[in-house]
């Protein structure tokens, strides 16, 4: 864009020459605020002007989106449906809602080895996180260790603040349907005798810190977490009580990692959430060797009544994250997009320029 | 208790605290003396210090005490009061509703408390600004309640100092020089040993002449000082009303007698007293009561038209919040109607473990859907607007180009809503005099009983202060400032600041005007410039007058002195008598600032009562033959001994002594003569014998021209005192009942002024009733409006040759008044009347019957001066010149040039308007003008029909285009709208009359519609009420946007009715300006004003308007599209503090930055090229199609906002508010750069502004999502924004997003600054290409610029092709018509419609354009009138205009034989044909218009880049 800065503008706009000191006119100062002479900027938009930063922005997002795509590209990410919607698949069994406790195997094979370190994700879709009652009905205080508010929780989660006249610890609806499906990962070593190797998958630091060690706390006290949730009763969804999440004593009870993830609602209806990683043993042998692998599932949650699907994922993970072949897309065409439309404006402004010129010499 | 009562009220409403709320017309009030004791009964209290009794008694305290409370609030009552005010606002109202919805569980969308924080905030912003305003007023009441002043104490038995407040109706107050009036007190003393007492009333009115006051009758009369404590009398006088000219009265004194009480005998507050030692009175009205605090009203509130579009597109926002908020609740009706069945997870039953019905739950997310897209309804829209609007009217008031060094004033803008206003005016409406004109009159000509005396030297001394004056300036006006600050300054310091702002800052505007000039030669008068004041006298009139006087000299002892004069003679003598003393100047001596000349003289008040005439006046009918001799006899010995027995009496006893003697010695001396006789006794006292008469005449002859000033009500009379001065006829000092006029030979001559029936504006005249000291007859001088003095004429028989030669000198001095007319004069006429001592007795008595009548005094003494202002003997008449005032035809060429359609509405003569018109480029020359006077209803219809077939038929044959036609965004400047070269359209000249005619329901389309046709259109002799009418029927008919400007109290309709109004601080008092929206000090300044600052306020508000409907509909879009992803539950993903504060905090100042410093295109090209303001007219910047794109470019926006995060976080583990706030960033950052796009100028402000912004964002954000782990439920957002500093998918949405956003618009908008660039954007690339051109400030000729050199920085630049021939001065615009049409009752040929009394007129003006055409070195005065037949006769070569024949259908042909028959009808021809000749040079050399330049120019500019 053309840009001048005026100087004269800056010239003029020098104090005034008060002659008379203490004159007392009502003549207004001379500065160049007052008289709105302020150095100004003043691009025209105009083809001309603009079609470098048309291409500019081609020029830097172009070579911007090419990195992401490739860098996207380069994430090993596998998805298995399991919700059993399909009658063919093994957890269709548990979809029928008298079965209790209902144990499906779904055996897939990774085509390439994952490097690095593998997260695996549990995702959700058409689930609802992000509904306006949903996301209220929480007692952070609670979930914070207070003991005033473990005993009486904020009346945000009613109904499931109490029951059977005991207060619910965690209150509120998200806790209360927290996904409580358990997944396994085993590898399949040898083929013909099936020799099944489990996949070592950690649970902790899949929370933020700052969940895992801010916002959420056990209450305070000594004495054992069975203790300290002795006045409360559990979700009415849930099996266990909070303090039974695990036998961690660091990942249990409020700060279990799993609960601390389920409760970081999600923002849209189709969503993962991590479940566990897998850690990298070595820089010689991949986490994950291609080759078959089963993933035992115990499946609790009910996903079918509402049309929702349940997914397991694993994925490698690189400096932007996740698998997200949209950005790099998106980086590629508003570039190229924007390539183009510089390119028509410098048809226009060539053309433009070529009529006048004419002109200007019949003038 | 009831004697108690030192002041009762018999109305009183006990509960009554604001006066002003009372409504008891008829009523009077009672006045008593607060010193009084009871009447009857003794008392206890009576005897009790003030203090005291003022505690006791309660039921005084209805009655309003002086002090002074303009406070709206106190401690207590200011936030229940304030609140209660700001809920009178809809808006705020709907906010507080929205807010309190919040409340409701079932729908609450944000934490109760927070939906609150915009609407405190804006109430708060509010509160604290009305606190500011009341404590600044609570201060400045302060200080004016502390004020001292003297009362009387009853106690003390003398004056004491007491606060302004504690005084009290019925107190006594006494005061001195240069104070200031605490309070509307009746004057019972002065020591003026007239009883005279001079106010000035700038603080009031502006208006800085010396008003003079007089003391009650009655009280003038007493001999010892005034005694408050012998004060029994009561007044009853009128309710307090806020008529400053008005006051009603009567006292009635213990004896019963009573007299009546006039405005002359009041004390307004807030004035201050002058010329006078001390002053008492007794206070009548105190406190809110006074008429100054009742006429004081406060600012004024409009609503501009971009407001009221503004509030239309409003109400759409609520429609779509409407439909968006239902649209929602359907869906989530839906989506709880499919989910429920299904047992879903994510339901979250009712508390008590219900399941919400699908209806239920549809109506709670409708509201609360209202809620969480409240913002679309932008809250801080209103507030932000304030603001702007505020900052504008601040840079305008600080335009150093508004500010003028005469009268150090700048514009002031008094309405403070309206700005953007200023850039869309349509039609200005102005008012002439004073306003086009300097209202400064200098006396040019006159005639004197039929004979002409042209004063061609004072002309040429004219011409050349006009040359001086520009060369002067710069001079003067350095060495004027300094040399008036002292004198100003120190009257500043005086003044005090009472509520009414605009009267401080505007009260010394028009002393300070003259006082420059002045400051030059001596110390400042009030109106009289040195230019007003030497006038060189005509040497025949003057050799006249010296030979009168010196005959009068030799034959004032004489019997009848006058009857010797030859009749012509004699008519000068009385011609400059009248010019001397019809009027009401004061004059005053500069030596002792604002003391007036003190001669002591004794002379009995004026004719009061019937008894005082009889006393004074019988005697000398019984003996009047006697009489004159022993006048004689007395006056020669007065002459001889230089002093009589009378006058050494008289000298040192009193007044009423003095009247008991004469009274006794009337039988024997000539007691009628002995005022004149005293008079001249005392003026030739000194004197003795003629010799050292002669020798003291020289001397003072001298002297007394440096010495006197003259202070005027109106300057015309001013400037005829001063004319008659220069013929050696001085005023020497004005006493409330005598005039001395100083006479070279006759020397001294002292009238006795019987009457002043003052000027007004039904009359139209002023008359005095003095009694001839020489003849002793009683005479009445009359001085008025030529149209009126005529008819008021003696009749004239025509049979003897006296009436013949007075016809004859009538139809002569006709002549040359419209002579006077036609060269742009103001005309004033002056006559005589002779009243025998019968017909002034009869007269008399009626008069002191409407004088003393309480009821409709007005009335009667208006139907008592018409029955003394007849059968009038004519003198002669003035003409005076009202000059022009700087620049005013450039500026009207400018603001034509802008497409403003100028209407002159003025109350002058026809002829006189038509050639200021002229003078200052409204008419040109070689246009048509359509002249329309009708006498009838019909005639005006008939005329209207045919002005309307002509103008059409015109249209037609010329191009197709219409005037009124679109400017479309074409390569150039649409050329029909930009000028009217291509078919000039016609002005329209029409009279009061035919305007009352035309604005008859009937025809007030017609007529609307032909004006609108004309370029300009000219009202003459229209009354005020007919001024405002034209502007509402413009306004209400034809939907425009109308401004008047103007400068008297007879604009003040005019401006109140338009959508602007302006007033000039001019010379006219205040009355405009208190009833304007801005006050500028000159005509001139309007240009500025309306062109670069109207165009900017303009600009740079519907900008901010339309990119805050933008903002909230953008925002408010992401809201919506995430409903469709959260079962349209109302939940919102942006954080609540961040939705609630977006609009507030984050995003609201960048856009008050551009709002207020934007420019779009700079100043000097907007002058430069005032076509630029048309884009304001059309509303270019904000129609609705601009607001219905913007939203759907919002929309659009809103869209990729949306789905740019949506894409780049799906099925991903982000959390809702971890993936909200990168959309609040992105909208953020769009929101900036799509100003950025906006905005045309980026100074240090705008970029700083910008950073602020994001940087604001950013911070709040982190400290936000630091403060509490467990807060704000229930985003609970802690370490949000942290964790997302560290994800680079944040920065790299954040980079794509507003990016893709706002590529579209970028695109579209460079698109069509390349291929339809619009005039304004050429315009900038116009200023930009050539800076140098356009960017060095205007020379203006008061400014005191830096000596830039833009004519050589420009030469000196390399060829810039066509456009470096912009023409400096398109103000001549091109009208190929160089005939003038003239549709007056006989060119048009109706003469069966019309009655054709006007030939004498005609004849007579038509005689008077004859002979001064050949003699006139001047031909541009070109006569215009009545030619249809010449456009016949003469081959109108390159005009397409109609034949005019064909429309003025045959009978016009007997107009042209009419028009021929007249001998000068050749004389008319030649001047046309001259006239047509400098057309086509000026035709040839005429500039290129400006939309080739700029056509030129675009291509130049593409080839720049």
């Amino acid at each position: 864009m053309a840009m001048n800065y005026n100087a004269k503008d800056e010239v003029d706009g020098g104090p005034p020459c008060a002659p008379g000191g203490a004159a007392k006119t009502r003549r207004p100062d001379n500065t160049a605020f007052k008289q709105q002479r302020l150095p100004a900027w003043q691009p025209i938009l105009t083809a001309g002007t603009v079609l470098p930063t048309f291409f500019i922005i081609g020029l830097i997002f172009i070579p911007i989106g090419i990195g992401i795509f490739v860098t996207s590209n380069n994430i090993r990410e596998i998805e298995i449906d399991y919700t059993g919607t399909e009658p063919s698949s093994p957890c269709n069994k548990c979809l029928s809602p008298n079965v209790t406790s209902c144990f499906c195997t779904i055996n897939f094979t990774l085509e390439e080895s994952f490097e690095g370190n593998v997260f695996m994700y549990y995702g959700l879709s058409n689930f609802y996180q992000n509904h306006r009652r949903y996301v209220k009905s929480r007692d952070d205080s609670q979930l914070n260790g207070d003991p005033s508010a473990l005993l009486n929780p904020s009346k945000e989660c009613e109904p499931y603040r109490r029951s059977e006249d005991k207060p619910i610890a965690p209150c509120g609806a998200i806790a209360n349907s927290m996904f409580n499906d358990t997944l396994e990962l085993f590898l399949v070593t040898n083929e013909s005798d099936l020799t099944l190797t489990p996949i070592t998958l950690k649970k902790k630091g899949i929370a933020w810190w700052t969940d895992k060690n801010v916002k959420f706390r056990n209450p305070p006290g000594a004495g054992s977490l069975e203790e300290k949730f002795k006045d409360t009763t559990k979700p009415v969804n849930w099996h266990q009580p909070v303090y039974k999440l695990d036998t961690d004593e660091d990942n249990n009870g409020f700060i279990n990692e799993d609960f601390i993830v389920w409760m970081r609602t999600a923002a849209l209806p189709t969503f993962r959430k991590l479940y566990r990683l897998i850690e990298r043993r070595s820089d010689l042998h991949p986490t994950l060797p291609a080759g078959q692998y089963y993933l035992n599932i115990t499946y609790n949650y009910p996903v079918h009544s509402f049309d929702g699907r349940k997914r397991m994922i694993l994925s490698t993970i690189s400096w932007m994250g996740g698998k997200n072949p949209f950005l790099g897309i998106a980086y590629i065409t508003i570039g190229s997009i924007s390539f183009l439309l510089g390119v028509v404006l410098l048809v226009i402004n060539h053309k433009y320029r070529n009529s006048s010129n004419t002109a200007d010499i019949t003038i | 208790m009831e004697q108690e009562l030192a002041v009762a009220e018999e109305p009183a409403s006990p509960r009554r605290r604001r006066p002003r709320r009372r409504r008891w017309e008829g009523r009077t009030r009672t006045v008593r003396s607060n010193l009084q004791p009871s009447l009857g009964a003794e008392d206890p209290a009576a005897g009790a210090s003030k203090g005291e009794r003022l505690l006791t008694r309660g039921c005084v305290q209805h009655l309003a005490d002086n002090r002074l409370k303009t406070t709206k609030y106190t401690l207590l009552s200011f936030l229940p009061k304030n609140l209660f005010e700001q809920f009178h606002r809809l808006a705020n109202v709907y906010f507080v509703f929205i807010a309190l919805l919040n409340f409701v569980p079932a729908v609450n969308a944000f934490q109760p408390g927070l939906a609150l924080a915009p609407v405190l905030f804006i109430l708060a912003v509010t509160a604290i600004k009305d606190l500011w305003e009341d404590y600044s007023r609570h201060r400045s009441d302060h200080e004016i309640n502390h004020l001292g002043c003297l009362v009387f104490s009853r106690e003390e038995k003398k004056y004491v100092n007491r606060y302004w407040k504690e005084i009290r109706v019925g107190d006594f107050v006494h005061l001195r020089c240069n104070e200031i009036i605490p309070a509307d007190i009746l004057l019972l003393s002065s020591s003026d040993p007239d009883g005279l007492c001079h106010i000035e009333t700038a603080n009031l009115d502006g208006e800085t002449n010396l008003k003079q006051r007089q003391v009650v009758r009655g009280f003038s009369e007493l001999v010892s000082e005034f005694n408050p404590l012998t004060f029994t009398s009561v007044i009853e006088c009128e309710k307090p009303n806020n008529d400053l000219s008005r006051f009603r009265g009567c006292i009635i004194h213990s004896n019963g007698e009573r007299a009546g009480l006039h405005k002359e005998n009041l004390l307004l507050r807030g004035c201050t007293i002058r010329n006078t030692e001390a002053v008492a009175g007794i206070v009548i009205y105190a406190g809110h009561e006074t008429k100054a605090l009742l006429n004081n009203s406060g600012p004024r509130y409009k609503r501009s038209q971009l407001e009221r579009q503004m509030n239309c597109d409003v109400l759409w926002c609520v429609l779509l919040l409407v439909f968006m908020s239902l649209f929602s609740a359907v869906g989530h009706g839906l989506w709880v109607w499919r989910y429920q069945e299904k047992k879903a997870l994510f339901d979250v039953p009712e508390s008590d473990g219900s399941s919400l019905s699908p209806a239920t739950a549809a109506v709670y997310s409708f509201l609360t859907m209202i809620i969480v897209l409240q913002v679309l309804i932008p809250v801080s829209l209103y507030v932000s607007i304030e603001i702007v609007k505020l900052c504008q009217v601040y840079f305008i008031n600080q335009d150093i180009e508004l500010y003028d060094e005469e009268t150090d004033s700048q514009l002031q803008c008094r309405a403070l809503n309206i700005t953007e206003d200023l850039g869309q005016i349509q039609y200005i409406f102005s008012d002439k005099t004073g306003t086009l004109t300097e209202n400064k009159m200098v006396f040019r000509r006159c005639t004197v009983s039929g004979i002409e005396y042209s004063h061609d030297a004072n002309a040429q001394r004219l011409a050349r202060y006009q040359e001086v004056d520009s060369e002067e300036e710069e001079v003067i006006s350095r060495v004027g400032t300094v040399s008036q600050r002292g004198s100003i300054g120190s009257h500043q310091s005086i003044w005090i600041t009472h509520r009414n702002q605009s009267i401080k800052t505007h009260r010394r505007t028009s002393s300070r005007a003259e006082a420059k000039r002045a400051s030059m030669l001596s110390k400042h008068t009030a109106f009289s410039s040195p230019m007003e004041k030497d006038i060189t006298p005509d040497p025949k009139l003057l050799e006249k007058v010296s030979e009168c006087d010196r005959f009068l000299a030799i034959a004032s002892h004489q019997e009848h002195p006058l009857a010797h004069l030859s009749p012509e003679l004699s008519d000068v003598f009385d011609f400059f008598i009248a010019l001397t003393i019809c009027n009401t100047v004061v004059v005053t001596s500069p030596d002792q600032p604002r003391q007036k000349v003190r001669v002591r003289l004794e002379l009995k008040s004026p004719v009061k009562t019937i008894e005082d005439f009889l006393r004074r006046f019988t005697p000398s009918r019984q003996a009047s033959g006697y009489s004159n001799t022993g006048n004689l006899a007395t006056n020669k010995s007065s002459h001889k001994s230089g002093s009589s027995v009378l006058s050494s009496l008289s000298q040192d006893s009193m007044l009423l002594k003095l009247e008991e003697r004469l009274g006794q010695a009337a039988s024997t001396l000539a007691p009628n003569g002995y005022s004149s006789q005293a008079g001249q006794a005392e003026g030739w006292a000194p004197e003795g014998t003629g010799e050292q008469k002669h020798l003291g005449e020289q001397k003072q002859g001298l002297k007394p021209d440096l010495e006197l000033r003259y202070e005027a009500e109106s300057p015309d009379e001013a400037a005829l005192v001063y004319a008659a001065r220069a013929y050696s006829c001085t005023l020497v000092h004005r006493l409330q009942n005598q005039v001395s006029v100083e006479l070279p030979h006759l020397g001294r001559l002292t009238f006795e002024l019987l009457h002043t029936l003052g000027f007004d504006s039904i009359r139209k005249r002023m008359s005095v009733v003095i009694r001839h000291p020489l003849t002793d007859e009683i005479n009445v001088y009359t001085k008025g409006a030529d149209s009126v003095v005529m008819d008021l004429l003696l009749p004239c028989s025509s049979d003897d040759t006296r009436g013949r030669h007075q016809k004859k000198i009538r139809s002569r001095t006709q002549h040359y008044l419209n002579l006077y007319a036609v060269e742009g004069l103001r005309t004033l006429c002056i006559a005589k009347r002779v009243l025998s001592k019968e017909e002034y007795a009869c007269w008399l008595q009626g008069h002191i019957e409407a004088e003393s009548s309480v009821n409709n005094r007005e009335e009667l003494l208006f139907q008592s001066a018409i029955r003394l202002e007849t059968n009038l003997h004519l003198l002669g008449a003035t003409g005076i010149e009202d000059r022009l005032q700087d620049g005013v035809p450039e500026t009207i060429a400018k603001l034509r040039q802008a497409g403003l359609q100028i209407w002159v509405l003025t109350g002058d003569k026809q002829e006189t308007a038509i050639n200021i018109a002229y003078a200052c480029k409204l008419l040109d020359h070689g246009e048509e003008v359509i002249t329309l006077n009708a006498e009838s209803q019909e005639a005006c219809a008939a005329l209207l029909d045919q002005c309307l077939h002509y103008v059409r038929s015109k249209g037609s044959q010329s191009s197709p285009e219409n005037t009124e036609s679109d400017v479309s965004m074409g390569f150039s400047f649409n050329p029909a709208s930009t000028s009217p070269a291509s078919g000039p359209s016609p002005s329209l000249v029409i009279d009061g009359r035919s305007l009352a005619y035309a604005l008859e329901k009937s025809l007030e389309d017609k007529f609307l519609f032909l004006a609108k046709q004309c370029r300009s259109v000219l009202c003459c002799r229209s009354t005020p009420l007919q001024k405002s009418m034209v502007v509402k029927l413009v306004r209400s008919k034809l939907k425009a946007m109308t401004l008047a400007i103007g400068d008297g109290a007879n604009d003040v309709s005019m401006i109140q009715v338009a959508d602007v109004g302006v007033g000039i601080s001019g010379q006219e008092g205040m009355q405009a300006v208190m009833a304007s929206d801005f006050a500028v000090p000159r005509f001139r300044y309007l240009e500025r004003l309306l062109i670069v600052h109207g165009h900017w306020c303009y600009s740079r508000l519907a900008n901010m308007v339309l990119y805050f409907f933008y903002k909230n509909t953008m925002f408010v879009g992401l809201l919506f599209w995430f409903q469709f992803y959260c079962g349209f539950s109302a939940s919102a993903m942006i954080d609540q503090w961040y939705l609630i504060f977006f609009n507030l905090l984050f995003s609201s100042l960048p856009q008050l930055v551009t709002g207020v410093l934007d420019k779009d295109v700079p100043a000097n090209m907007l002058l430069k090229e005032p076509q630029l303001y048309k884009s304001g007219q059309n509303m270019e910047e904000y129609r609705p199609r601009a607001f219905w794109l913007n939203m759907v470019d919002a929309a659009f926006q809103s869209l990729v906002c949306f789905f740019i995060p949506y894409l780049a976080y799906y099925d991903s583990d982000v959390d809702v508010f971890t993936w909200g706030t990168p959309v609040t960033a992105i909208a953020l950052l769009t929101f900036l750069l799509h100003l950025g796009i906006e905005t045309k100028t980026w100074t240090w402000l705008n970029w700083l502004a910008c950073g602020f912004s994001t940087f604001l964002f950013f911070s709040v954000a982190l400290i936000y999502n630091t403060s509490c782990a467990t807060c704000y439920p229930p985003s609970n957002p802690y370490w949000t924004m942290q964790t997302l500093l560290g994800d680079p998918l944040f920065y790299l949405t954040c980079l794509i997003a507003p990016v893709s956003a706002l590529l579209p618009r970028l695109f579209f908008k460079a698109l069509l600054g390349s291929l339809f660039p619009t005039q304004l954007q050429m315009g900038r690339r116009l200023a930009k290409k050539f800076p140098s051109k356009y960017t060095t400030p205007k020379e203006t000729s008061t400014q005191a610029q830096p000596p830039g050199d833009p004519e050589t920085a420009f030469s000196g630049r390399r060829t810039m092709g066509p456009s470096e021939s912009l023409p400096k001065d398109r103000a001549t615009q091109v009208s190929p018509l160089p005939q003038q049409l003239a549709c007056s009752p006989e060119a048009s040929g109706e003469p069966s419609a019309l009655d054709t009394n006007m030939p004498l007129k005609d004849d007579t003006l038509l005689e008077g354009l004859g002979t001064q055409v050949p003699g006139s070195s001047v031909p541009r005065e070109a006569v215009s009138e009545e030619c249809p037949g010449h456009s016949n006769g003469k081959p109108t070569s390159e005009s397409p205009a109609a034949p005019l024949s064909s429309l003025f259908n045959l009978p016009s042909f007997s107009s042209l034989n009419w028009i021929s028959s007249l001998s000068l009808a050749s004389g008319l021809g030649s001047v046309l044909q001259l006239s047509r000749g400098s057309l086509q040079m000026d035709k040839q050399d005429s500039p290129p218009q400006p939309d080739q330049d700029l056509h030129s120019l675009q291509r130049q500019v593409t080839d720049y880049f």
